[in-house]
């Protein structure tokens, strides 16, 4: 309990402090002390609940729930009002409804439902605390040398650097505690602070495209919001209860009935993990420094959006339509977001779109909710944690040193920024080559999906697949490109940066290798606890050994042979005579002609905005349905009870 | 006896030629002629080729072109010039832009006369050509560099014999 | 058990080259029949390889030739998982894996023709890998397991119940094979247009090895074919092989038969295929098993 509580307040502590140190080296200090700290002591927590797989806390204090009570009131309030504001009266309206609708309830009914465990921690919360402290406050550091070159890029503009630390720490602490409460009013409070610190950093440069972008993800995570509002209030109305334990557990007897509120709950996670058609938030988002894309749009917040749905899953895999609605807007959501990125040429919006995608495949994991589909989700949800960071920040780095995001302006990033590039082949290879992570996870997905006896889920993974491959292979090769007279740029980046990549590199070759013990010592004694087991294995225990042996091979591999030839170099053939330098050929009257190199992006296939569109609206549709139902049955019931 | 002579990859490039010779180098795949039967094959790729066929005379404009592949070539390498142009300008020896024969840029090893060279002299020309490039090969394997120079005699003798296909 | 497994690696390990070189002159030599040529020997493809590693070692990039090493060994390593009775699924990852690299190794040398040639193998990646997995599926969902060793010792032949998936897979064996109307990114004949695409800045024995590779790579797909006749039987095995040999000729005809489409049509139309046949079979799949 005083680790968790611990790991709650003190990135606040630390954010307060960092709120008002202005000086740089006194920041550099403080944050990786603080994030060594917050690392070690989840480290520490992992350590300690692991051994019995987690504990109930009651953490009765009636002060908190006021506490909170008053600032949620607060938040409103300026929510309402920056949304007066800034002419976005959405954003107001939404507040407007749900703080006093939850207000009222808590003070009026919510107050007489007796709460046992306030708060808990399980196995998965330790995953996810794991990801939080270790991913999370690297990422921080990392932000420390990323911030002091965007300051330098906009020195006109006031150094707004304390505010930006402020709300990076008052996340971490959030984060915590959302993946530690039990009490659905808890989890509500931390679910809105994160929404309003991604409003925050998205809006941090005050241009008009930050403000209007941080709107748009304000207000879409506040249509969230108001789903998870409604879901505790009929929660506590239907059920009588507020705990999320306790709603597992009827949900494991009464599927079709919890499955009403998990219904809201699930969209609002679906609201946060920006499934389509909400998904336009989080590519907006990419207008923010990198450091906030990678912390809260890859590996954190949008985590905490999956987490619920795969906390839901129990109750999603009973059958349900709430079950099929979630297993649908993922499975689209992964297919479109999926083509969607192969016409993208700016690194941060691939990126975003491979991060919907996959999110989109751990939603569809919780949304069959067997034991098999679960294992995948978590997998996914580790393995993309450290993979998406390393490759964020590994393009916010070349941003800042090639002077573009532009994945066909990194030619020959292999020859400038020879390791940087590396960083950037290892990230990418994370996500979708054997043997690494994200497709160790995608195959259970795959064999989860069959399992699951969709045959359209089962189509979407098999296209979904060999799109994702062309997407990043292609990216892949421009990088490796040896482009010839380029020279090495690559001295001024900041050593807390090498250092940051250096340990996500680290950690992306170690979870392949550590899998299967993550599997067995965390996750299967959690399904255990949760579904009755699993029933068989997911990955065999031959296929685990190939792929660790591939590792090893290719580690070997490349430390050996990598870059040794003996051979004779040669230039490289170009169609007539090659002035000698590999970049130009001689045309004709004797001129010099140069080539430029472009990748592939299928517009007319596989263009953005047709992508957004069938998959927004296939995916609306399936939660108009979804709901719909849902709705339906409340009322029945209600009616039938009355 | 190595492997070099049964598998002798082609490229074809032509120089300023009347596209009388391409022709006839082409007729060579067909059915009627296929050279495939020697283990011939037509690439588009320097760097995959051991013969190089050139057809037409040398001018300012392509010098270095033909330069260049025959550079990009891989030892050991074999350089046909294939019709009356290729040997030495033929009728547009004159000309203000030629330079001359293929053997005026880069080293030839077999000649094929003709205007246009008939296939079956081309055929009989990369064959005899499979003997040079057996010859470098072995050269090679003795670790003596091939000899870079035009092989004077050798590539005389060679004109001769192969002068009454016309 | 373990035995029979380290025979097989070992007999795929030092036949498929053979067998698939030969597949390939035949290959060569009843195209040149089809066309009415003589064409060259049977052997003609050892020939060829033979003679590239006697060539000069050259190369134009100091990394190129790891890629290529990273290609071969993959390919042998899927053909060798999926000879040891290994998870389907996991032969075609680390297939994926090898074409990656080779794909990658291509960029490497920043030639527009090897590019060219990527994109192209790329996105003939994209054609044909849902069906690929469709075909994996479709055998897990009939005989309940991924690994080649239970699908082969199954009671009842998956071919008719996977007639659909048969059928998708024959068409994209086409584009693995490299054969036209799908030789979009190398092709074996007249390969003027692209400079030989992918392998532009390979040669020698770079160049040798990659063909080699091929030939594991093909018998390994012909193996996939026979494992829609795997019974158990002797009978079983004996029509697999047949169907194997007829899949192979059938492939060289379609070869000679079809000029090269383009990518555009390459492309729709190996999904349009795996979305009919892929998807239609394996709902049915749902049905009956």
């Amino acid at each position: 309990m005083g680790t968790i509580l611990f790991l709650i307040f003190f990135p606040m502590i630390i954010a307060l402090i960092l709120l008002v140190s202005k000086e740089d080296k006194a920041r550099d200090v403080i944050v990786k002390i603080a994030a060594f700290v917050i690392a070690a002591v989840s480290i520490v927590t992992a350590v300690i609940f692991f051994k019995n797989g987690g504990q109930n806390f009651p953490a009765h204090a009636e002060i908190v729930n006021y506490v909170m009570m008053a600032i949620e009131a607060a938040l409103a309030l300026y929510i309402i009002y920056i949304g007066i504001k800034h002419k976005k009266y959405l954003a107001s309206l939404f507040a407007i409804i749900q703080t006093p609708l939850l207000i009222w309830f808590e003070l009026t009914e919510g107050h007489h439902i007796a709460v046992q465990n306030n708060m808990y921690v399980d196995r998965l919360s330790i995953i996810m605390i794991l990801i939080i402290g270790i991913v999370g406050s690297l990422i921080t550091v990392y932000a420390l040398g990323y911030m002091k070159d965007f300051q330098h890029h906009h020195h006109d503009e006031p150094d707004r650097r304390p505010w930006f630390f402020f709300v990076m720490f008052i996340f971490l602490g959030a984060m915590v505690g959302l993946v530690t409460s039990n009490n659905m009013i808890w989890m509500y409070f931390f679910w809105e602070i994160t929404s309003l610190s991604s409003f925050w950093l998205i809006g941090f440069t005050k241009t008009e495209e930050a403000t209007n972008n941080a709107f748009r993800a304000l207000i879409m995570n506040l249509a969230g919001g108001l789903g998870f509002a409604i879901g505790i209030l009929i929660l506590g109305k239907v059920f009588g209860t507020l705990e999320l334990s306790t709603m597992l557990a009827i949900g494991s007897v009464y599927g079709e009935l919890v499955a009403i509120p998990a219904a809201f709950f699930a969209f609002a996670g679906i609201t946060k993990a920006a499934q389509m058609p909400f998904n336009s938030w989080l590519l907006g988002a990419m207008v923010a420094p990198t450091p906030t894309s990678a912390l809260l749009h890859s590996s954190t917040m949008v985590k905490a959006g999956v987490f619920m749905i795969i906390k839901l899953a129990p109750v999603l895999g009973m059958g349900n339509f709430a079950g099929i609605m979630v297993m649908m807007v993922g499975g689209i959501t992964f297919l479109f977001a999926t083509f969607a990125a192969v016409s993208q040429s700016n690194a941060k919006r691939v990126l975003a779109y491979s991060t919907i995608a996959n999110l989109g495949l751990i939603v569809t994991c919780g949304g069959i909710g067997t034991a098999e589909a679960v294992w995948a989700g978590v997998m996914l949800i580790i393995f993309h944690a450290v993979t998406k960071s390393l490759l964020f920040l590994c393009v916010g780095t070349a941003e800042h040193n090639i002077g573009s995001r532009d994945i066909e302006d990194m030619d020959g990033l292999f020859v400038r920024m020879p390791k940087l590039a590396s960083f950037m082949i290892i990230g990418i290879a994370g996500m979708f080559l054997a043997p690494f992570g994200m497709l160790i996870s995608k195959w259970a997905a795959m064999t989860a999906f069959v399992d699951s006896g969709n045959v359209i889920l089962v189509a979407i993974i098999c296209f979904g697949s060999a799109v994702t491959a062309f997407y990043w292979i292609k990216w892949m090769g421009k990088l490796a490109g040896i482009v010839a007279g380029e020279e090495r740029i690559d001295q001024n980046v900041h050593k807390e940066e090498t250092f940051v990549h250096m340990t996500l590199v680290i950690l992306t070759v170690l979870v392949c290798l550590l899998f299967p013990l993550v599997s067995m010592y965390m996750l299967v004694p959690y399904l255990e606890i949760v579904f009755g087991g699993l029933s068989a294995m997911v990955l065999s225990a031959d296929n685990m050994i190939i792929m660790v042996v591939m590792i090893a091979v290719l580690v070997l591999l490349t430390g050996l042979f990598f870059g040794k030839t003996n051979k004779k170099i040669v230039p490289i053939y170009l169609s007539g005579a090659n002035k000698g330098d590999n970049l130009t050929y001689e045309g004709s009257m004797h001129e010099p002609v140069e080539f430029k190199l472009r990748n592939w992006h299928m517009e007319s296939y596989f263009g953005e905005k047709k992508m957004n569109l069938i998959g927004g609206v296939a995916c609306t549709l399936m939660l108009v349905i979804g709901i719909g139902i849902m709705v339906g049955t409340l009322i029945s019931l209600l009616g039938g009870v009355a | 006896m190595s492997y070099i002579a049964k598998s002798p990859w082609v490229i074809h490039y032509d120089g300023s030629s009347c596209n009388g010779c391409d022709i006839e180098v082409l007729a060579c795949l067909t059915p009627m002629y296929d050279v495939e039967r020697f283990g011939i094959i037509n690439t588009g790729n320097p760097k995959h080729a051991d013969v190089f066929l050139v057809t037409g005379s040398v001018n300012e404009q392509n010098k270095e072109v033909v330069k260049q592949i025959y550079e990009q070539m891989p030892e050991p390498k074999v350089v046909v010039a294939v019709g009356i142009c290729a040997c030495s300008g033929g009728v547009f020896k004159q000309c203000y832009n030629i330079l001359g024969g293929v053997d005026t840029v880069i080293p030839v090893d077999v000649y094929v006369p003709g205007c246009a060279a008939r296939p079956e002299a081309i055929i009989d020309g990369v064959v005899k050509g499979l003997a040079v490039l057996q010859e470098k090969r072995d050269n090679m394997v003795k670790g003596i560099d091939a000899p870079a120079e035009e092989p004077e005699a050798a590539a005389e003798e060679e004109k001769t014999e192969e002068g009454g296909e016309n | 058990m373990i035995i029979k497994m380290i025979i097989s690696i070992i007999a795929y390990l030092i036949l498929a080259p053979f067998v698939g070189g030969i597949l390939a002159g035949l290959d060569r030599k009843v195209s040149a029949r089809m066309q009415g040529r003589v064409g060259p020997s049977i052997l003609q493809p050892f020939y060829d390889v033979l003679k590239l590693f006697e060539k000069e070692p050259i190369t134009v990039t100091k990394v190129q030739d790891f890629y290529v090493m990273i290609f071969v060994i993959f390919v042998i390593a899927s053909g060798v998982i999926f000879f040891a009775g290994g998870d389907l699924l996991l032969v075609i990852f680390v297939l994926t894996v090898a074409s990656a690299f080779l794909i990658i190794a291509a960029y490497s040398s920043n030639s527009p023709y090897a590019q060219v040639g990527a994109e192209r193998e790329l996105l003939q990646m994209m054609a044909y890998e849902p069906m690929v997995l469709m075909t994996c599926i479709g055998f897990y969902m009939y005989c309940g397991s991924f690994a080649v060793r239970d699908i082969i010792v199954g009671t009842s032949m998956p071919f008719l119940p996977l007639i659909g998936i048969f059928i998708g897979f024959l068409f994209i064996l086409t584009i693995k094979f490299r054969k036209s109307p799908f030789d979009l990114s190398m092709s074996h004949h007249a390969h003027q247009e692209l400079v030989k695409g992918l392998t532009t800045e390979f040669s020698g024995k770079t160049l040798g090895l990659i063909e080699i590779s091929h030939w594991y790579e093909n018998v390994m797909l012909l193996g996939f074919v026979f494992l829609f006749f795997a019974n158990g039987t002797v009978w079983g095995a004996i029509i697999g092989v047949l169907v194997c040999i007829v899949t192979y000729f059938f492939e060289v005809l379609i070869d000679n038969s079809f000029a090269r489409m383009k990518w555009q049509f390459a492309f729709k139309s190996a999904w349009i295929v795996a979305l009919v046949f892929g998807v239609i079979n394996i709902f049915v799949l749902y049905l009956i098993v």
